[in-house]
């Protein structure tokens, strides 16, 4: 990543994240088809601090060896990667638009094709699935002597597979200090608040259980996340050490006051009249300076 | 005509386990770079296990969590290797079904999936049996589905898989089975069977562990003048059609052998080339009925449904009138 994009100050990032929502719900719209806004929402801070500051990663070049990878395991938050991606540059929204379940010239879906999408590192939509991936992930990076890392964005009621802890177990096991989990953790779920459907809680300390280091956040204040990802060590993959999990509290549906904290929003179309209350509320929250 | 194939017949055993470990650990000796996923289940006494002894840096050990293991291995691959996961047997389909179907088949990454234990070579009942996992497979898009007639073909698929692109399964049985070829000096092409041996009256078809018991029904079938060709169809996916309607107008007959149900496997996909083909033939399908197989030693168990060399000549000649 060069120099440039690295100086990315919290205040750009957060009008950064504030444009990419706006964008998401564009493109949810325009698509018309349910995105899961709600959790792709509560998740945008984090993808944008890690897109475009924290992560080694060239839109240019999304093949890059040495870039590090992230693994959606929330896979129908697809959307807001590809929101993402249009914003740098990758595809225009338009062609996003054409090219969304369009039977023969699809590229994008509710769920990521890795071999649709170059940004795409693994093809996910089936939960539980992230974590085992990124865990195989980090320790090819280590078997192959190469300093890359392995993030994972991980949904909190993905945390009732099972799937998940038996990964968590083999990280810690093997102390993959190159592998970072972040838990988006909106405390919902499809049918309900998580902690009245199958608790997960307490998530710090299961984890800490797990063999992990834990950094706990508030995800969607942009400086807090960026406090967390620097804090990283320099990913080395010769050194063994805990991995890290970031859990990052967040709100489901974050910036459209229609939208938080309702189950409802977990999935959804939006009509024009949506749509421009949505853009007026995520406008809302850009700070005056 | 058959293939040019030298065979055995003195029940020379081998065991596919030992013998694809040795070839791996020949593999990684030659400086090829692969990676290899275990579940709890390789003896550090094996050869795998020596391999695992020798190469510490590319083994992995996930402990008794196949899905993990498969979800890992995937991400292995994604990671730039090429990945060799042996699970055991009837864990495979059925615990990672999941993971295959996700990670290993949609990512069509270039994870080659070692299933141990096939159909009832486990003994120990029906939770360890491996019965259901063709007729899985086949369903699968993106998979290369294998089951090695005998211990050194599956060394020759080892090697091979190395430059064979998209995630493969690899099917063998528990311990020493019947060597079929009396040396590895043939021509093994993924998705092309091979006829072991020629004849006019019928055709056997076996996959895996049945090639050799097709074999020796096929020699014991000679003793009442009826004249068995014997094809080993190594490949399940991609299916080698063309030998089976080569051998439906050929010899009019053809019966399947497999240590699976005969729902769906080896049997399901003849039968859907046979009847898709308006070419008048008599078919049978011998494997697994459907039912949880009823407890015993192996052979005692394949005997007691008629895959046994002697139950499979005898099928044959009722079902010929021979």
């Amino acid at each position: 990543m060069n120099s440039t994009v690295n100086e990315w100050t919290i205040q750009e990032l957060e009008d950064k994240a504030i444009n990419i929502r706006k964008d998401l719900c564009t493109f949810i719209y325009r698509i018309g088809i349910a995105g899961h806004l709600g959790g792709e929402l509560s998740m945008i801070d984090m993808a944008v601090a890690l897109y475009y500051k924290y992560m080694n990663y060239d839109p240019q070049n999304p093949e890059m060896p040495d870039r590090d990878r992230l693994i959606l395991s929330k896979g129908h938050c697809a959307e807001a990667l590809f929101t993402i991606y249009q914003d740098m540059g990758m595809y225009t929204m338009d062609y996003m638009v054409d090219h969304f379940e369009t039977l023969e010239t699809a590229k994008f879906s509710m769920h990521p094709n890795r071999k649709y999408v170059d940004a795409i590192e693994a093809s996910t939509g089936s939960l539980g699935h992230g974590m085992p991936i990124a865990t195989g992930l980090a320790l090819g990076a280590r078997m192959s002597n190469e300093n890359w890392r392995t993030f994972c964005i991980i949904g909190d009621g993905e945390l009732q597979e099972g799937t998940n802890w038996e990964a968590f177990m083999t990280a810690g096991h093997y102390q993959l200090g190159n592998l970072v989990t972040i838990i988006d953790k909106n405390d919902l779920q499809m049918s309900g608040p998580t902690n009245q459907t199958n608790s997960i809680d307490p998530l710090d300390e299961k984890m800490r259980a797990f063999g992990w280091d834990v950094i706990e956040i508030n995800g969607n204040d942009m400086g807090e996340v960026c406090g967390a990802l620097e804090s990283l060590p320099p990913s080395d993959p010769h050194i063994r050490r805990k991995p890290i999990c970031i859990i990052s509290n967040t709100t489901k549906g974050k910036g459209v006051s229609f939208m938080e904290n309702v189950v409802a929003w977990h999935a959804g179309v939006l009509n024009k009249e949506d749509l421009e209350k949505a853009i007026e509320s995520i406008e809302n929250t850009r700070k005056v300076r | 005509m058959a293939v040019e194939v030298s065979l055995n017949f003195d029940q020379i055993l081998s065991s596919a386990r030992e013998v694809y470990g040795t070839e791996l650990r020949k593999m990684a000796d030659e400086g090829m770079d692969f990676a290899f996923v275990c579940s709890d289940n390789v003896a550090p006494s094996s050869e795998v296990g020596k391999l695992m002894k020798a190469y510490p840096e590319r083994c992995i050990n996930v402990g008794i969590a196949e899905a993990n293991q498969v979800g890992l291995s995937a991400g292995l691959a994604l990671s730039g290797k090429v990945v060799f996961t042996q699970v055991f047997g009837p864990f495979l389909p059925l615990r990672a079904a999941d993971q295959i179907h996700a990670d290993i088949a949609y990512n069509d990454v270039p994870v080659r999936l070692i299933g141990t234990h096939a159909g009832v070579t486990s003994g120990g009942g029906p939770t360890h049996n491996a019965i259901a996992d063709l007729s899985f497979y086949r369903a699968v898009p993106n998979l290369t589905v294998v089951c090695p007639a005998d211990a050194n073909q599956c060394a020759k698929v080892v090697r091979q898989s190395m430059n064979y692109p998209g995630p493969m399964i690899i099917r063998i049985a528990r311990g020493a089975e019947p060597d079929v070829y009396a040396d590895n000096n043939y021509e093994f092409e993924f998705g092309k069977s091979i006829t072991i041996k020629e004849g006019s009256d019928l055709t056997l078809i076996g996959t895996g562990s049945s090639v050799y018991w097709s074999l020796k029904a096929a020699q014991k079938l000679e003793e009442y003048g009826i004249s068995a060709r014997v094809i080993d169809m190594h490949t399940i996916k991609p299916f080698d059609e063309e030998a089976v309607l080569k051998a439906a107008n050929e010899t009019g007959c053809v019966i399947t052998v497999e240590d699976q149900s005969i729902n769906g496997g080896l049997g399901g996909a003849v039968a859907e080339i046979i009847a898709e083909s308006n070419i008048p033939t008599k078919f049978k399908r011998i494997g697994l009925p459907d039912e949880f197989a009823v407890l015993g030693e192996p052979n005692e168990v394949y005997k007691y449904y008629g895959m046994d060399p002697e139950g499979i000549a005898k099928t044959v000649r009722e079902f010929l009138n021979r």
